[in-house]
């Protein structure tokens, strides 16, 4: 028996790891961490395959109890995390006595952190995943006296990952990565313009499935025939509101795609808060 | 000049192969065809080719290293077209129980279009549907084929809930909810199959490119068939067609 009891949930925080693949052609969203680099970072400083289940934190930290010893991690977001009330490090790795409590603080850096847990979380796993995800799987977000399982194999002590060079300037960066998406050459040179050269806040309805904009945006283009999208499209909406879908979106849709986000700009936008602006830096694809 | 099927990424973990052609069932096969045959090739990571309409959508697990590469091959890929038609493949039947307890906009598609509750049902069982693909949400299928006379605007103000199995119609197009959702469809009936289960591979009863067909069945086998369906004892009918 090992687990993790959820003393207070906290915001919004899920169980993530890459995502659902093979089921698109389902209609099943991708799902998965909204920022990979910072998963990334964590299960590498745990020594866990990279792929392995972390929990995302999302604005405001949880406050968990762990029943058992642990290694953990915690990346991303600034949200300063406290082990029984101390400030710890984060990119380092902690060693968790039972009884333990996690907790967080103030907010200062980026919007979502990941707690990683050496050997990882080992909730249900769904269509090859177990990243949550509303209406697939059991639990979608934490709550309040939920007990979390995590793998105790590998416990020995582990090595601590010291030479990793850490990239944490793009916590703060307001310029997002983006490539012109397929319907993007439908669009007047003003609007291009206008989409490279606005600053664009993010509006609160912001969540997992895309980050939507307060600003509006002129727009006379027709709708198109349903088509692919990912995360990380821009949809450019009947109303001129611009959506940037994320890791939760469909699979499928009908709105102009006029742009579409590098990796780099959806792990930035993925740390960016509500009432914050972007602008969206021109990124062009090789040419053939 | 567009030159078809034009090829471009789609942001770092993504191609689009776009063929540029109307909906219809030509362009359908067609993407199917390649479809497949994206399917049969090694990659080096993990991929996934999903369809629509007219495009194809192969993603990536990880960031594609070589993009040039990938180009080529899929040029190469692509520019060998000999499109069998086929001619031989199977209807499944989706029983429909058109009832006026299910069928919540039956009188008003009645009376906007002019038609008796048992024409609407007619018109709507006698075409063989075609599953583009499934998308908007798990288990839903994008359906082609609606007889012209069934086009109706979606509702006003969309509904809050929609029953899971609702079947309706949209403008030109016929679907199943798989779940209960908000929707804004014209209801004309319900089906007790199960479209999406998370539990079982695949999840989803159909794939793109199966046919089916609408068999309107009473209140009573309604109730029989989902019973069945619960049990797990339900055996989807098809019949064989060939061309």
């Amino acid at each position: 028996m090992v687990k993790i009891k959820v003393l207070q949930p906290g915001l919004f925080s899920s169980i993530q790891d890459l995502g659902r693949f093979g089921y698109q052609k389902f209609g099943v969203p991708h799902s998965g961490v909204m920022d990979r680099y910072a998963m990334r970072i964590c299960n590498m400083i745990l020594g866990n395959p990279q792929e392995t289940a972390v929990m995302e934190i999302t604005m405001q930290g949880p406050e968990l109890k762990f029943l058992a010893s642990a290694y953990i991690c915690i990346c991303g977001a600034d949200m300063s995390p406290k082990v029984n009330s101390a400030i710890i490090p984060q990119n380092k790795i902690i060693k968790i006595q039972p009884g333990d409590i996690l907790n967080f603080g103030n907010l200062k850096k980026g919007f979502r952190a990941y707690l990683g847990v050496r050997g990882g979380f080992t909730t249900k796993e769904i269509l090859g995943s177990k990243s949550w995800y509303e209406g697939l799987t059991d639990e979608f977000r934490l709550k309040k006296g939920m007990l979390l399982e995590y793998d105790h194999r590998n416990f020995e002590d582990a090595d601590t990952y010291s030479a990793l060079k850490i990239e944490r300037n793009y916590l703060e960066s307001k310029n997002i990565e983006a490539y012109p998406g397929p319907e993007f050459e439908l669009l007047s040179s003003n609007q291009k313009e206008e989409l490279f050269n606005t600053d664009f806040t993010i509006d609160q309805s912001s969540n997992r499935m895309a980050v939507q904009f307060k600003q509006e945006f002129t727009n006379d283009l027709e709708p198109i025939i349903t088509a692919p999208v990912v995360p990380g499209t821009i949809q450019l909406t009947p109303s001129g509101k611009l959506i940037a879908l994320m890791r939760d979106c469909q699979t499928t849709g009908g709105y102009p795609r006029v742009l579409q986000l590098s990796e780099k700009g959806i792990e930035t936008i993925a740390q960016k808060q509500p009432g914050e602006y972007i602008r969206f830096l021109k990124k062009e694809y090789p040419e053939f | 000049m567009t030159y078809y099927p034009k090829i471009t990424p789609l942001g770092d973990r993504s191609i689009l192969i776009d063929f540029g052609e109307k909906i219809s069932d030509e362009t359908l096969d067609k993407v199917l065809f390649y479809k497949q045959k994206l399917e049969n090739e090694k990659f080096k990571q993990k991929v996934e080719v999903i369809n629509t309409y007219n495009s194809l959508l192969i993603s990536y697990m990880f960031t594609i290293e070589d993009v040039y590469s990938e180009f080529l091959r899929l040029k190469d890929l692509l520019s060998k077209a000999n499109i069998p038609k086929k001619t031989n493949y199977r209807i499944f039947h989706v029983p429909v129980c058109y009832h006026e307890e299910f069928g919540l906009d039956l009188e008003h598609i009645s009376k906007k279009k002019n038609l008796s509750i048992n024409r609407i049902i007619e018109l709507h069982t006698a075409p063989i549907y075609q599953v583009y693909f499934i998308g908007f949400l798990p288990g839903f299928l994008y359906l082609g084929g609606l007889d012209s006379r069934l086009q109706i605007s979606r509702k006003e103000t969309p509904r809050r809930s929609v029953e899971k199995g609702s079947v309706g119609i949209g403008e030109n197009q016929t679907g199943i909810y798989p779940k209960k959702s908000p929707g804004g469809w014209q209801i004309l009936g319900r089906s007790p199959l199960q479209l999406f289960d998370k539990n079982e591979d695949p999840p989803c009863l159909f794939s793109a490119g199966d046919k089916i067909k609408f068999v309107s069945v009473s209140r009573e086998d309604y109730d029989r068939i989902e019973q069945e369906v619960n049990e797990g004892n339900y055996q989807l009918k098809f019949e064989n067609h060939h061309g």
